[in-house]
């Protein structure tokens, strides 16, 4: 990993595990991304995907590895969640020059990409889940982030948003040129226009290109049926079903791939004990269920 | 009608409001208040020390409260402590290990009453002098650090990741709380600081819609309480400092009346 990535990567982790109160939360994570490269975490619930996130942004500093970041990174966060106290009085305007001062214009124009324009004036702690979220990726994007680092970026975000919001993160690697590190345990849209997916469970699973680990062996163990409707195969073409979602038809996977993200080791060991290699890419046909 | 001492008194209250003003809001947003409460029980220690080795009071709590206020920062890094419970021991503790070590000063006349509830009215040149010197320099680091600390306040995780140090930010921030704390004590005493630092804020909150909004008011509904109590403890014949903050009190009360709820509508 670390030799193909290493010196454009905008943030790598090596070896890196961290290990708190008796038990180690992640162990020998290894993860790089690369400028205008989208890296997708998947894994259920308390499989290490937030805190391996904090580990590459430098929020938590690895107990075992290195965790390595550009000199001078621009980083735009969207934690998963914010809680916003009563006694302190927060307009939605002031959140987003929180760590830098915006002008109003940019400020305007992020917030309007978002769907979130009318919510200037509004007080943070009176927005709802979904609202926030929208508030908090506008905030990112507005600080034009060499890397944008995305944790649930659409969780409370109702269904036809939560299309746009993945289209739009797609749109914004091109137009700011930044790598995503994206956090999802939505596996129906999340693939969708991810280079890179690493499948987490308290270590690396199997990692590689969505189609590559939507194959693999342990991907399936880990997420058990619904891994078979989870996947959506990478093409910027997608089209809308009748029930609000998008189906990603399959383009070729191979003309976007750069740096590390096509080796799948997984995916290649898998092949020789499956028989799901030339199984056609899945339909969606049941709601996998969003936060 | 005036007198020299209480207008010295009414000078070194309004120093201590305006400082204490934004100072309280941080306290109210990160919920410091029983951290303010330990910072201050210490400063008796700081007394005791000051007297044993007849050193500046001021300077002497403030040593002491800065360096208990970093043993607590480093501490609550542990994530294993449960930093109330801690909180509510040392707090406690400060205060009884202070009035003991002070008791045993048997060779010094103090007034203990002055200590625990301050003695406004035989502030000096001198302490103007500190209170005012003091208090700019502590709202000049507190500005320069503003933007940054509110972050780390809003949001201690976006603000690591984005690059505005909230560790450092903290750590700056209780620096300069044990600095307030010192200069505060002769005014209103160890056991009511926190009261005036937090008190104000509170009343604040209703009236403001932006947290520099929130901590000008505070600092003028700080300036408000001292002028209130100084004139009503002279009125009525009441200690100085206990009046401060119950007109601080009841500033806070007014504060809830609907008449200024006007930020609940959005």
């Amino acid at each position: 990993m670390a030799s193909t990535g290493e010196p454009q990567s905008l943030i790598e982790l090596r070896q890196a595990g961290i290990f708190r109160d008796g038990r180690w939360l992640v162990q020998g994570i290894d993860l790089a991304v690369a400028p205008r490269q989208i890296v997708t975490l998947i894994g259920p619930n308390g499989s290490g995907k937030s805190t391996t996130a904090k580990m590459a942004l430098g929020i938590l500093s690895p107990s075992e590895g290195e965790a390595l970041r550009r000199p001078r990174l621009r980083v735009g966060y969207v934690p998963q969640k914010l809680q916003v106290d009563w006694t302190l009085p927060l307009k939605v305007k002031r959140l987003m020059g929180l760590t830098q001062s915006i002008s109003s214009s940019d400020m305007l124009a992020s917030l309007g990409r978002t769907g979130a324009a009318h919510l200037l004036e509004y007080e943070v702690r009176n927005l709802s889940g979904g609202e926030l979220q929208r508030v908090l990726l506008a905030r990112a994007i507005a600080r034009k982030p060499d890397l944008l680092v995305l944790d649930e970026p659409v969780q409370g975000v109702d269904y036809s948003g939560e299309i746009e919001i993945y289209d739009m993160i797609a749109n914004l690697r091109d137009e700011l040129g930044c790598g995503i590190l994206m956090i999802s345990h939505d596996l129906h849209v999340v693939m969708a226009s991810t280079d890179h997916v690493v499948c987490l469970n308290g270590h690396v699973c199997c990692r590689g290109t969505p189609g590559a680990v939507s194959q693999s062996k342990s991907f399936r163990e880990l997420f058990g049926r619904r891994a078979g409707l989870a996947l959506y195969e990478h093409k910027h073409d997608h089209e809308h079903l009748p029930d609000g979602r998008v189906r990603h038809a399959d383009g070729s996977v191979s003309e976007s791939c750069a740096g590390e993200h096509c080796d799948s080791p997984a995916h290649g060991h898998d092949h020789g004990h499956h028989d799901h290699a030339h199984e056609p890419v899945l339909t969606v046909t049941e709601k996998t269920g969003n936060a | 009608m005036l007198d020299d001492f209480f207008l010295r008194a009414l000078l070194a209250g309004i120093g201590i409001a305006v400082v204490a003003g934004p100072f309280g809001c941080f306290i109210v947003w990160r919920r410091m208040s029983y951290f303010g409460d330990t910072l201050s029980h210490a400063g008796l220690l700081g007394v005791a020390l000051s007297l044993a080795l007849e050193i500046n009071t001021m300077l002497a709590v403030f040593a002491v409260s800065a360096l208990l206020a970093v043993l607590l920062v480093v501490l609550s890094r542990r994530p294993s402590l449960s930093s109330d419970a801690l909180l509510g021991l040392l707090s406690h503790s400060a205060l009884a290990i202070g009035l003991v070590c002070l008791s045993f000063m048997t060779w010094v006349r103090m007034d203990l009453l002055g200590l625990l509830f301050g003695d406004i009215l035989a502030v000096g040149r001198a302490d103007l002098a500190l209170i005012y010197g003091g208090g700019a320099s502590v709202l000049l680091i507190l500005w320069r650090i503003w933007g940054r600390l509110f972050a780390a306040t809003v949001s201690p995780e976006l603000a690591a990741a984005e690059g505005a140090q909230p560790q450092r930010m903290e750590l700056v921030f209780v620096l300069l709380m044990a600095a307030v704390i010192a200069i505060a004590m002769k005014v209103v005493g160890v056991l009511l600081i926190t009261a005036l630092l937090i008190m104000p804020a509170a009343a604040a909150r209703r009236l403001s819609s932006g947290p520099e909004q929130m901590a000008l008011v505070a600092s003028g509904l700080g300036v408000a309480a001292v002028v209130g109590g100084l004139y009503g403890s002279l009125f009525w014949d009441t200690p100085s400092g206990p009046s401060i903050v119950v007109a601080a009190l009841l500033l806070f009360l007014v504060s809830l009346l609907p008449v200024f709820g006007r930020q609940s509508a959005n």
